[in-house]
């Protein structure tokens, strides 16, 4: 109990008395918020995992792209 | 597929590779050098150390943050512009990313914390400990990443399932301990090292140009440049081991790193050449406009051997019969026989006809080592654009020298004489910076464009490997990404330059 305090006061004051941290942490929560919108909202192509639901519909799927055109 | 979508699904996986590996090198030797200035610093018990060290730590810690996730995009980037590549090598490219994803956030995440929060909090023992942990964690992350990436250079260890239409992994320590894999490995987290070295070395200089904060900066370069010394001859050591591998499993990459047509015994080394932009497979022109070759050279690098016959791009190309070397013709012919053959094996379970079934299955085994093959249109395509791998090979290679002289001198001088009269050699330390980030970049470009047109060599070229979508979206997300990496960019350099200006007795 002693040891999950101490590791919670280790992360706890750490954050408290950050100062270029701060920084970074925002600039971490941009970026990744950025990346995870851009990603969502504005890739809408058709993947493997959005548009084929079974195994068997993305195997077909590679096999056909495989073929001699 | 269409080549201009290729072409920008390419240039879109360049740009994030690319901008990704500005961050990567500083985290992979900066761990280090911060451990052995903790190291010192729990030795002496000095508080200098301790302030040192903390200072190069926020440094690390920033290029950290920048840096982290920039990555992940690469990840979704084979869902979205290269399904086919993710099907067809899932199973074994999966595994290796897996293994990095859970070593990165637990050993990393859970040490960093120590490592940055733990000052006061844990024993300096331990704390030391976590500091090393770190260092070695985000080079055992670098460790999976390029063996995903050495079996892309050497695919060894699968099988090619016809069915599922995958490789699937038979031997994971063939994909591991793969001789592409490990000297890959090697040589780029020995990059790094360099890289680090002249980062902390050119801080150093600038702040003895200045002529502040001076003992720390002596110190702090001494360090550097012994680091980086040592690294620099573990580089030209790996770097040996790499161009090795690329004459055994990669020719075509090592003729055109060198610009060599036309094969010989004993082939030189170009040291310093500029390439005749009118020579072609087909003509007699010269090769270079102008050439500074090393007698046996390249023969001796590729090959261990003054005497050894290194294939030019002719033989690989149009095949040598006296040097047994088979034309790309022949490995076209072998690799639509074996796309004929899974075709002919789906086909034949389709109708249930088991022996059929197997026969197309023998075909296709005994000419699977060629399947890439059978989607090229000319033998001439399996040379890459030499231009672009000559000059950036040799730009590595000549940077790479310039550091371990750079390193060498600074340690005569500084054991010499005051380093800070050295007033040059600091200009030139300092400029060396942006000179190693170029020097990786160049590494990273030899390495790729020198393996087109393979996605994975030998096996599938890119224009397979690529995901038939909307042009339009990849050109988007490409300026996308390309706006939120220079934000980073410059985002860290600010942050930086402020954290640097302020120095080692400011706080952090």
């Amino acid at each position: 109990m002693i040891t999950i305090k101490n590791i919670y006061l280790i992360y706890y004051e750490g954050f408290k008395n950050m100062k270029v941290g701060k920084t970074l942490w925002k600039i971490i929560f941009i970026k990744l918020a950025v990346i995870l919108l851009f990603l969502n909202y504005f890739i809408h192509d058709k993947s493997l995992k959005s548009e084929y639901k079974t195994y068997d519909e993305k195997v077909n799927f590679v096999y056909e792209n495989l073929k001699r055109k | 597929m269409e080549e201009h979508l290729v072409d920008w699904s390419r240039a879109q996986f360049a740009l994030t590779a690319m901008y990704h590996w500005i961050f990567v090198p500083l985290t992979l030797g900066l761990g280090f050098i911060v451990a052995i200035m903790e190291s010192i610093y729990v030795k002496t018990n000095n508080e200098f150390w301790k302030k040192t060290t903390k200072f190069w730590m926020t440094l690390f810690a920033i290029n950290f943050a920048i840096g982290v996730a920039t990555g992940i995009i690469m990840e979704f980037e084979f869902g979205t512009n290269w399904a086919n590549y993710s099907w067809f090598v899932g199973d074994i490219f999966g595994a290796p990313l897996a293994v990095e994803g859970i070593l990165a956030f637990f050993m990393e995440s859970t040490f960093f914390a120590v490592m940055f929060f733990g000052w006061e909090k844990v024993d300096k023992k331990f704390h030391l400990l976590s500091t090393w942990l770190v260092a070695i964690g985000s080079n055992l992350s670098a460790l999976w990443i390029l063996v995903a990436n050495g079996w892309m250079q050497f695919p060894v260890g699968m099988e090619f399932n016809p069915d599922t239409v995958r490789n699937e992994m038979n031997n994971f320590w063939d994909v591991i301990l793969s001789p592409v894999a490990i000297s890959k490995f090697l040589h780029t987290i020995g990059s790094g090292y360099v890289m680090a070295a002249l980062f902390v070395v050119g801080i150093s200089a600038w702040y003895l140009l200045k002529g502040r904060d001076v003992i720390f900066a002596k110190k702090s370069m001494i360090i550097g440049a012994t680091f980086g010394f040592i690294t620099s001859l573990f580089l030209i050591f790996t770097g040996d081991e790499s161009a090795h591998q690329v004459a055994l499993k990669q020719p075509v990459k090592l003729a055109a790193m060198e610009g060599l047509y036309e094969g010989k015994e004993g082939a030189g080394l170009v040291a310093v050449g500029i390439l005749n932009n009118k020579k072609t497979l087909r003509n007699d022109e010269d090769t270079y406009n102008f050439e500074l070759e090393i007698p046996y050279a390249l023969a001796l690098l590729g090959y261990h051997d003054i005497d050894a016959y290194v294939p030019g791009l002719k033989d690989l190309v149009y095949g040598n019969e006296l040097q047994g070397i088979v034309s790309a013709q022949t490995k076209i012919d072998k690799g639509k026989i074996a796309i004929a053959a899974l075709e002919d094996y789906k086909e034949a379970k389709k109708e249930n006809n088991m022996i059929k079934a197997q026969e197309a299955r023998a075909v296709l085994e005994k000419n699977m080592q060629y399947f890439g093959y059978g989607y090229l249109k000319s033998p001439e395509q399996i040379v890459p654009p030499v231009a672009t791998t000559f000059y950036a090979f040799h730009i590595m290679v000549t940077l790479g020298g310039w550091f371990t002289l750079l390193f060498a001198l600074i340690l005569y001088f500084s054991m010499r004489k005051d380093i800070s009269d050295y007033r040059l050699l600091l200009i030139s330390a300092v400029w060396s910076i942006p000179l190693g980030y170029i020097a990786g970049e160049a590494g990273w470009v030899v390495a790729e464009v020198g393996r087109q047109p393979w996605a994975i060599q030998d096996l599938m070229p890119v224009g397979i490997a690529a995901t038939k979508i909307a042009t339009t979206n990849v050109m988007i997300s490409f300026f996308m990404f390309a706006t939120l990496f220079t934000l980073l960019l410059i985002a860290e350099i600010k942050i930086m330059t402020k954290q640097i200006k302020i120095g080692p007795e400011g706080e952090h």
